[in-house]
């Protein structure tokens, strides 16, 4: 797993209060992570303040799963 | 309760709940009260050095298990961040008092009837205090999408509810330091005209952060000259005394419906029997020079409790240790006793655990349904020297064993909103 998914992966088990056998790339933060849509708002700031980039609303909109988080950042980070 | 109103619903107490500067738990709380201990300290949890007041009562921290507060044996790390300390300690009283009720309503129905209602002083204060910061360092995007949620007083109504599934009433009071009064009291109405089966109803506090204690410092009200010395600072009606100290904590009662306590077999503490309510029209901070609000609020409870004073053997006084407010909560007490006056006692329990503003009606609500249960006055601490005589018996220093069928808890805030509230022995 590269640096950026480990760090992703911390942050929604931090923020989420979950297991971090349930952070699977395909979890979704709503349907299987427990989060309400005010959870993923602070996520997506948590993101932004340890990664450093500014994620807009309507790309955040699409953010739903683990791995829409990390291939997002990931993308942001080599730009 | 409210006959005169035409309702036959009386109302009982069948649980409660306290976190307090004495510690986490009702039972533990009222042995160290009894016991004369104080739950005064030095603040440490931010810099006083700038404030001319350093303490305060403080909510001590350390495991359930020793009376003391460990939130995450509580709340889920999770959720803490959702909200304020003042709802976080909402959440810890009213987990007691729900289950020392025993109520847990399975149906939709009765969940429907079983109503929240919470209120608080001040509120979110510290929460704000910090999105503040974060706006002034120019990081307005990064404040908490919970921070809105984590503020607001009512939310300890809210989330209690969330937590158990309380549907009915959801409701909550902002009166200032009347504000636990005046939510037990409109919560026993809420039952007594048939809203409600139940309610879990209380106030909650934790303005002790920097900008509570600067800006109580700012409007005067403060006791300063006992910094060296914390457990001494809050001495209601005695001649040292120099303003009131800042407390906070949360008290939760469950109010239920006579019968409905009956049918299930519920343990009685106490009957909710008068709530009366005043407005000074006077001044934003100080009391009437008469003492009239007060004297009114409690002629109104004993009005709407169709009792004379004479009936009343205990008074949980508001006595906040500050000059003025002392003398004249007195004075109408002994105006409206007359007679009476020589055979009631009453007692300031701020004098051990501060004042808990928006907490301090529930708290001393509590204290006083105690004080029925166990025929026992507790103690006004550091009554030394009182600033003037009075014919009533001030419980100074130690407690005192009375026949007490009937106590009277009074709330006085800010804004010269008045309150009062009786209980008599469970039927």
């Amino acid at each position: 797993m590269s640096d950026i998914a480990e760090q992703v992966k911390q942050i929604v088990i931090e923020h989420l209060g979950v297991e971090e056998s349930k952070v699977t790339p395909e979890a979704s933060f709503i349907d299987d992570l427990g989060a309400d849509s005010l959870d993923t708002v602070e996520l997506v700031m948590a993101f932004e303040e340890k990664f450093g980039i500014e994620i807009p609303d309507d790309a955040a909109e699409k953010i739903t799963t683990v791995k829409d988080a990390i291939e997002y950042i990931e993308k942001q980070k080599a730009a | 309760m409210f006959q005169n109103g035409g309702s036959p619903r009386r109302v009982v107490v069948t649980g409660m709940g306290i976190a307090c500067p004495l510690g986490v738990g009702v039972e533990h709380v009222w042995r160290r009260l009894l016991a004369g201990e104080s739950g005064i300290s030095a603040i440490q949890s931010f810099d006083v050095s700038a404030l001319p007041a350093k303490i305060a009562g403080q909510v001590p921290a350390g495991s359930r298990a020793e009376g003391k507060l460990d939130i995450n044996e509580w709340i889920p790390v999770k959720d803490q961040k959702k909200m304020d300390r003042f709802i976080q300690l909402a959440m810890v009283a009213a987990e007691e008092a729900v289950e020392d009720s025993g109520w847990r309503p399975e149906s939709e129905e009765d969940r429907c009837a079983t109503g929240v209602l919470i209120g608080s002083g001040i509120g979110g204060l510290p929460t704000i205090y910090d999105a503040s910061l974060q706006v002034a360092a120019g990081k307005a995007k990064r404040i908490s999408p919970f921070f809105i949620p984590s503020a607001l007083i009512n939310l300890a109504s809210g989330q209690v509810s969330i937590r158990y599934g309380f549907k009915g009433p959801n409701h909550s009071v902002v009166t200032a330091c009347a504000t636990g009064v005046h939510a037990l009291g409109d919560a026993a109405r809420l039952i007594a005209l048939g809203d409600a089966d139940v309610m879990i109803a209380g106030g909650a506090e934790a303005a002790v952060c920097e900008i509570g204690m600067a800006g109580f410092c700012a409007s005067r009200a403060l006791s300063t000259a006992y910094n060296d010395t914390p457990t001494r600072a809050s001495r209601p009606w005695d001649e040292g005394r120099d303003g009131f100290v800042m407390g906070e904590g949360a008290g939760v009662l469950v109010l239920e419906e006579l019968e409905h306590a009956k049918r299930r077999g519920a343990k009685i503490y106490a009957e909710v029997i008068g709530y009366g309510m005043s407005g000074d029209a006077y001044h934003i901070t100080a009391p009437s020079e008469d003492g009239d609000g007060a004297f009114r609020a409690m002629r109104n409870a004993l009005r709407s409790a169709r009792l004379a004073p004479g009936d009343v053997q205990y008074v949980n006084a508001h006595g906040t240790s500050t000059p003025l407010g002392d003398d004249l909560e007195l004075a109408a007490v002994e105006r409206l006793w007359g007679e009476d006056a020589k055979r009631l006692a009453m007692s300031s329990t701020k004098s051990a655990i501060g004042h808990l503003l928006g907490a301090a009606g529930a708290v001393e609500g509590i204290f006083s349904i105690l004080a029925i249960r166990d025929r026992v006055a507790p103690p006004t601490l550091n009554l030394e020297k009182p600033s003037r005589e009075s014919p009533i018996d001030r419980v100074a220093l130690q407690a005192q064993e009375r026949p007490i069928r009937v106590a009277l808890s009074n709330s006085f805030g800010f804004g010269g909103t008045n309150a009062s509230i009786v209980f008599r022995a469970a039927p």
